[in-house]
């Protein structure tokens, strides 16, 4: 009983909050136009459902999260590998890629608008830039974090270094991969739907903007609604894959 | 199984190392921390740069890196892999080697008995006791039929007594095996139960090699007499046996009793800690207790060493420094000694040649 109370108690906060929402909004203090009850909010998402606008928008901004990440995750990881089993390449290139870190995904925005033009490939490369860079250092770190006694012990039991780098380092700093991709698995939706409402004529961000020109404010909850949800998931399967690394530590 | 020997091995550590283990032996280095006794192993499995030459089997094998010098290394913090549990972390050296997958679980299960782990196969190590994680760390090593054992401390971080358990079944292992094996570790206890000879090292070199009780009976140099605990060492004038595994022996004008094996008794030693000493009769049987007169008496913050002269003898007492501070404790005090029966230890005849 206790057991189940504590499974479903995060359920009543939810509750509540929509309760209050809805409350707040029929008592009406507040023009419903700017703040419309859930229960419109709920059908508007029916409605931009069945119409498909919803669905196509969320394609394209889903199209380019997955392009962009994976090829920036692909590559971070990459690079990372390579730099943190190699200390010469990693002093290297190290400051290089320190000094562009630091620059915020969209401070890229305008730079890419004028290299790139405004077509498919700007968001991609917004995503892009927004995973590397984190997925990079994370990897450079769970490599460099690896006991070096490890290697050793994997040496006297026989393994070569190509051995040694997929047997040990790699899984040892999965969990700080993982980690990392996990961190930037929501990023990318959060940069995505920025990029979308300053530059791109399509995908949920840009929804939201004509939703405000509109002043459809239930789109744009809508879009909020579905945009946490992308952001949840996208988290939620690496949180599953870190949990394959409890037993370990 | 193969011989080792070392030839003029010297490093940042390591001074002209020579050294020549024999085939089935257990061979324990033993020294302080930082006499190069792990840098010393470290050197033969290859990962530590080196002047000189290790040989197995009379082959030199410095050109071989670590991996094809077919040892089996127990490390000290025994680094099992934390993202395997126990049969992949036995089988790890199998399965690098790419051995059939019916082979491997064959010989992990053959393994897993041996040392008394079938119970754990599917743990990961964080789930593991500090005993069971160093039955496994040993499995591991064995696994990939070494040639010769590196054990590095294998045993410190143990309780005393799973420690003194685990030594005995790795004698035992070894024996069964029959595998070259060199020990590392700086308790005397620990080497003298396990060796079949013994090397102490200081400051990179080595001091005395040879059979425990060789070294014990007789230490090769004042370095060596140190560390053993400077034991007051005794020649026997004359061994008569009276029962119950013990023996009257004349030396230095006293007869000891000690125990005895079977053979005439020719060194008998006793630590200087082991030695009770009162001014007043010691109550308790009649044995061992002798009268004497302090020469010196040299007091440290724990403890204070005396040598007492006993009829033509002079033997080395240490007190712990409450139980004499006071003034009566100086040069020629009349006291009373005990040597403690059960920590005499004796040299047989034929152990000593």
């Amino acid at each position: 009983m206790i057991n189940l109370t504590e499974k479903i108690i995060w359920v009543f906060p939810i509750i509540a909050f929509l309760f209050g929402w809805e409350l707040i909004s029929r008592i009406g203090i507040f023009p419903t136009y700017l703040f419309p009850p859930f229960s419109a909010v709920l059908l508007t998402l029916y409605f931009l459902t069945i119409e498909g606008v919803l669905l196509n928008n969320l394609a394209s901004s889903l199209f380019r999260v997955i392009i962009g990440f994976t090829f920036g995750a692909c590559s971070g990881i990459l690079v990372g590998i390579l730099m943190g089993i190699n200390s010469k390449l990693n002093k290297t290139f190290s400051p290089i890629f320190s000094l562009l870190m630091p620059i915020p995904a969209l401070g890229w925005v305008p730079l890419f608008m004028l290299w790139i033009g405004i077509n498919e490939l700007l968001p991609i490369a917004l995503v892009f830039m927004c995973s590397f860079f984190p997925v990079l250092y994370n990897t450079i770190t769970g490599i460099r974090s690896v006991e070096t006694d490890y290697l050793e012990a994997s040496r006297t039991l026989g393994a070569s270094n190509m051995q040694i780098l997929t047997t040990i380092l790699l899984p040892l700093s999965f969990q700080n991969i993982i980690t990392g991709l996990r961190l930037e698995a929501g990023m990318a939706w959060r940069v995505i739907i920025a990029a979308e409402m300053v530059a791109i004529p399509s995908g949920i961000g840009a929804l939201m903007m004509r939703a405000e020109s509109l002043l459809r404010v239930d789109v744009i909850m809508v879009c909020l609604i579905v945009l946490s949800i992308m952001c949840l998931i996208s988290e939620n399967i690496f949180v599953k894959l870190e949990e394959r690394t409890k037993h370990w530590k | 199984m193969p011989t080792v020997e070392l030839v003029g091995i010297s490093n940042y550590a390591l001074k002209q190392i020579n050294l020549k283990i024999l085939d089935k032996e257990l061979f324990v280095l033993l020294g302080k921390t930082g006499s190069g006794k792990t840098t010393l192993l470290n050197t033969i499995a290859g990962l530590k740069e080196y002047e000189g030459t290790v040989k197995f089997d009379n082959k030199s094998i410095d050109r071989i890196p670590t991996e094809n010098r077919g040892i089996g290394y127990l490390f000290q913090n025994l680094l099992l892999f934390p993202h395997m549990n126990v049969y992949s972390n036995i089988s790890y050296g199998l399965r690098i080697r790419n051995f059939r997958k019916t082979e491997i679980s064959t010989k992990v299960m053959e393994l897993v008995k041996l040392v008394g782990i079938e119970h754990l196969v599917d743990r990961y190590p964080k789930y593991l006791s500090g005993g069971e994680k160093q039955r496994v760390a040993l499995a591991r090593a064995l696994a990939i039929e070494p040639r010769i054992l590196l054990l590095d401390e294998p045993f410190n971080n143990l309780d005393p007594r799973t420690a003194k358990h685990l030594r005995l079944e790795l004698k035992r292992i070894q024996q069964n095996l029959g595998i070259t094996s060199i020990f590392v570790t700086h308790n005397l206890l620990e080497a003298e139960e396990l060796a079949d000879r013994i090397a102490i090292m200081n400051e990179g070199k080595i001091q005395q090699v040879g059979r425990p009780q060789e070294i014990f009976f007789s230490p090769g140099n004042d370095f060596v007499r140190e560390f053993l605990g400077a034991p007051n060492i005794l020649e026997c004038e004359h061994c008569t046996p009276i029962g119950n595994d013990l023996a009257e022996v004349k030396t230095n004008g006293i007869s000891v009793i000690a125990p005895y094996e079977g053979e005439h008794i020719k060194k008998i030693s006793i630590m200087p800690s082991e030695i009770f000493m009162s001014r007043y009769a010691i109550p308790g049987p009649n044995v061992n207790m002798f009268r004497g007169k302090i020469i010196s008496v040299n007091r440290s913050s724990t403890v204070a060493q005396s040598l007492v002269e006993i009829e033509n003898g002079k033997y080395s007492v240490e007190l712990p420094i409450e139980s004499c501070q006071s003034e009566v404790w100086k040069e020629g005090t009349e006291v009373f000694v005990k040597f403690r029966l059960k920590s005499i230890r004796s040299l047989a005849y034929s152990e000593s040649h």
